[in-house]
């Protein structure tokens, strides 16, 4: 087994020495993808460079794997050594491959067994975004809030905690991040009241070393003396009980569903809180902190060092949980740390992550509910107009619900210095108010609309210069970009689309060298590594679904445009584009 | 209706060996009636069949000679899609007449909220124009859908109700409005505003004498604040619908025997919502 002990050396070597800098390129750069976003602070950069804008004309398809699930797959695969980790979305089956086989052959199957009743609470399909690693050790998540460690080499279960209750309708599809032999996770299901947080397991036991609420008393927010929070607006005592009616906090939303992201130099994590929920916006007045933020934390206690809030008292289910994208910018003649994070409504974001200053905030997207953000208060600027009060047809919401990104992850290369943005162009009218009917209660929701924004294009692939705060270039799509972005130090970019296409484009340029028609459409985190045959490989997961493409991988009438929350009015083509099924496909240079 | 037996894709039709010797009209098929319906619902449903919805379907399924087989589903998100649009049945009952997501019959009953009070309170909550109301510890029952809010909840909140409101998600353990009807009991709520229908059943169980009384909507408020009740067949089925019509028209006086039986507040027919007829018009 002298192959499995030094795929564990390679591994610990990853893990534990993540490169601080997110542009350095030693000379024998790692070949592993061991986090889901390549490294602990998220660029979905690979160093390497063998394939590259002229040669990856020619990549062919190296092995391919059927997962035989037709719900959406947004996992990024993990490479550690010589062996390939997958997790599927429910019933979160995990594959081990086998790379020194032709064909990968599956060393080993996990079957977590979640609870089936998982599948009715889960908001938007049943996806899961992939799993961690450390010391030997693959971490999962499943539907039904359990946190699960495995042997690595084996398959074995080490440990399984449960963290939450799905019969309130709390489950989990986050990618866990391991950082110093905690695990950190954090729940789903805001919209239904289920009170965000994010927990860190101990890695060695299971056992629940911290979690942090995103709403309630500073006590249980874990705000202590080490909060300093840039903004006046964010200091306080109790502001997650105070900045909402009455006790409306402890059902307040604010999940932790997203990307965390770690900054070893800081030693501090990063991650989005979601949406305010379940009330209607106008059932609870205030900023209703701490969600559609950012926190960081300190990964040994949970303590909050600082937030900032994106979209306070969030009005449009914007969310606040994208990427947090760890690099280093030269801003204003000098070299800062920085946090690059594009949200959901609309604006990329610059921030010190030392202090959570706003650096810069642009529009990458047509936005139609807020006029820009404030640099001196860092507050959002709401447009009126858009407000939903009114009861009547609100018209050109923008962007959509789903905002001008949802939760598909960018890349950063530090070779461009481009940020690679897949992301939706939608609006929506919302209202007039609907009839609608859960669990015996007749109830009246905002009939929600959304179709293609300003263009007539529903997807986007953007290059963002973040220094500069403007497009490098942008690629139009038919269909909401819902995958993952790749960089590479061969200066090509991937990214697939949801009528199944998988592409590379020049970093620099834009300019198509390369596409691969899958058999589903992409969603997926595509990824790069290193065979043990030296070879460099990209793998993505194709089989589409998640919010956006529900209408193929459940049975969606397309006439019912307001299923899957209003996203179906503007997918109604993509069951003729694209069918459902999972597929794992991995990419060679012949 | 020109048959009691017909075949459609939408009845399944099950040989039944010896059915020679059954007086049906059609003697060699005997017809199924699948519905879905929530499995821990009461008073609406529950998987021992003994909610008012159960035995409504129970006289539905007598009328139209047809075998009663369920589908236990939770009525959430989406469950139209997961049930009936998964073939796993083919009608729903208890839907609000013109929800666009089935074809629904003509409604059976109407019926509106309530605010639920102790009926020893001296002074009880019955409207929003009281001016204690943002002060009063009011129970909600809280839907959950993106900027989603139940009538009720919209009303209290434009009323200024929003600091010492109690939502209940219909989320957890036991039905929102049975949630709601315990705190009640107990003294941790000082009023409720309640669907009607589940109002009656809970007044009828719980512990301590409860007041129930029709609330009425604020002058001017937008959103409808009763409901006709239906059934929902899948979008385009018109011959069951057709079938559920005749059967609920025939049985009119049985199933309001069993709205009775379970204190449902009933209104008369009125013209706020959508109606059947108008759903059949947006049908393409």
């Amino acid at each position: 087994m002298s192959a499995v002990a030094l795929c564990g050396l390679d591994a610990n070597a990853a893990a534990a020495a993540p490169s601080s800098s997110a542009s350095s390129t030693a000379s024998a750069p790692s070949g592993d993808w061991p986090v889901v976003g390549h490294d602990t602070q998220g660029t979905r950069f690979s160093p390497l460079d063998q394939i590259d804008a002229r040669n990856v004309g020619t990549l062919k398809l190296a092995f391919s794997f059927p997962t035989g699930l037709d719900k959406g797959h947004e996992a990024a695969p993990l490479v550690i050594g010589d062996t390939m980790y997958v997790v599927m979305p429910y019933p979160n089956t995990v594959y081990a491959f086998d790379l020194r086989q032709p064909n990968a052959t599956v060393k080993w199957k996990f079957d977590p067994k979640p609870s089936a009743s998982a599948q009715g609470v889960a908001c938007c399909d049943l996806v899961n975004r992939g799993a961690a690693y450390a010391d030997g050790r693959l971490f999962i998540n499943t539907l039904d809030t359990q946190t699960i460690a495995l042997d690595a080499a084996t398959g074995r279960e080490l440990w399984r905690t449960k963290l939450g209750d799905i019969s309130r309708g709390e489950t989990v599809t986050m990618a866990p991040l391991a950082v110093n032999g905690k695990v950190l996770v954090g729940n789903s299901g805001g919209e239904l009241g289920v009170r965000g947080w994010l927990a860190a397991l101990d890695a060695a036991t299971g056992q629940v070393a911290w979690r942090a609420y995103s709403t309630g008393p500073d006590s249980e927010v874990l705000i202590g003396p080490s909060f300093k929070p840039f903004y006046a607006n964010d200091r306080g005592k109790d502001l997650g009980v105070s900045s909402w009616p009455g006790t409306a906090w402890k059902l307040g939303g604010g999940n932790a569903w997203g990307f965390v992201s770690y900054d070893p130099a800081l030693d501090l994590i990063f991650y989005g809180t979601g949406n305010p929920g379940p009330w209607n916006p106008e059932q609870r007045p205030g900023a209703n902190k701490w969600t559609s933020g950012v926190f960081a934390r300190k990964p040994a206690t949970g303590e909050a060092v600082w937030y900032y809030q994106w979209s306070p008292h969030d009005l449009h289910d914007y969310d606040g949980v994208n990427e947090n994208i760890l690099i280093d910018l030269a801003i204003g003649g000098r070299e800062r740390p920085v946090i690059v994070h594009p949200d959901r409504n609309g604006y990329v974001y610059v921030l010190d992550r030392e202090t959570g200053q706003v650096l810069s905030a642009d529009a990458f997207v047509p936005i139609t509910t807020s006029t820009g953000v404030d640099l001196e208060t860092g507050a959002l600027k709401y447009n009126p107009l858009k407000d939903l009060r009114s009861g009547e047809t609100t018209r050109n919401i923008c962007p959509a619900s789903p905002g001008g990104k949802d939760w598909q992850p960018s890349a950063w290369s530090p070779r461009t210095k481009l940020l690679y943005i897949p992301h939706q162009n939608l609006c929506e009218d919302a209202g007039p108010y609907q009839v609608s009917y859960i669990a015996g209660t007749p109830y009246v929701g905002v009939d929600t609309k959304m179709y293609a924004g300003p263009g007539g294009h529903r997807g986007e692939f953007t290059a963002w210069d973040p220094v500069a705060r403007k497009k490098a270039w942008a690629l139009k799509e038919n269909f909401p970009v819902w995958s993952g972005a790749l960089a590479t130090a061969g200066d090509v970019v991937f990214y697939g689309t949801m009528d199944g296409v998988f592409k590379a484009v020049d970093a620099k340029t834009g300019a198509a060298l390369w596409q691969f028609k899958t058999s589903s459409g992409v969603i997926g985190q595509p990824i790069s590594y290193r065979g043990p045959d030296g070879k460099q490989y990209v793998a993505v997961l194709a089989g589409v679904g998640g919010w956006a493409g529900a209408i193929v991988s459940s049975p969606i009438d397309p006439q019912d445009s307001t299923a899957a929350l209003g996203f179906v009015n503007a997918m109604k083509d993509l069951p003729l584009a694209t069918k459902k099924g999972g597929t794992l496909y991995v990419f060679s240079l012949p | 209706m020109s048959s009691a037996c017909p075949e459609r894709r939408s009845l399944a039709v099950v040989a039944v060996a010896l059915a020679a010797l059954l007086a049906t009209p059609c003697a060699f098929a005997q017809r199924t009636l699948r519905v879905c319906a929530e499995p821990d619902n009461l008073p609406l449903s529950n998987e021992h069949e003994a909610g008012f919805e159960n035995r409504i379907a129970r006289v539905v399924a007598d009328e139209l000679q047809a075998t009663l087989v369920y589908e236990w589903r939770l009525q959430r998100r989406g469950f139209v899609r997961k049930t009936i649009g998964a073939d796993l049945c083919d009608v729903w009952i208890g839907v609000p007449a013109g929800l666009d997501r089935v074809l629904t019959t003509r409604p059976y009953y109407r019926s509106g909220y309530v605010f639920l009070n102790r009926a020893d309170a001296r002074e009880p909550l019955t409207s929003f124009a009281d001016p204690r109301l943002a002060r009063l510890r009011v129970g909600v029952q809280l839907i959950g859908d993106d900027l989603a809010a139940s009538p009720p909840g919209l009303a209290l909140a434009r009323a200024g109700a929003t600091e010492n409101v109690v939502g209940y998600p219909v989320w957890g353990e036991g039905s929102a409005a049975e949630r709601i009807s315990a705190d009640l009991a107990a003294g941790r709520l000082d009023a409720a505003l309640v669907w009607g229908p589940q109002a009656g059943y809970f007044v009828d169980h719980a512990p301590v004498p409860l007041a129930v009384v029709r609330a009425v909507a604020p002058t001017g408020f937008e959103v409808p604040f009763e409901f006709a009740i239906a059934m929902g067949v899948r979008q385009g089925d018109a011959d069951l619908r057709r079938e559920l019509d005749a059967a609920l028209e025939r049985r009119a006086r049985d199933i309001d025997a069993i709205l009775d039986a379970f204190h449902v507040p009933r209104l008369a027919a009125g013209a706020t919502t959508a109606s059947a007829a108008s759903q059949e018009e947006r049908q393409p």
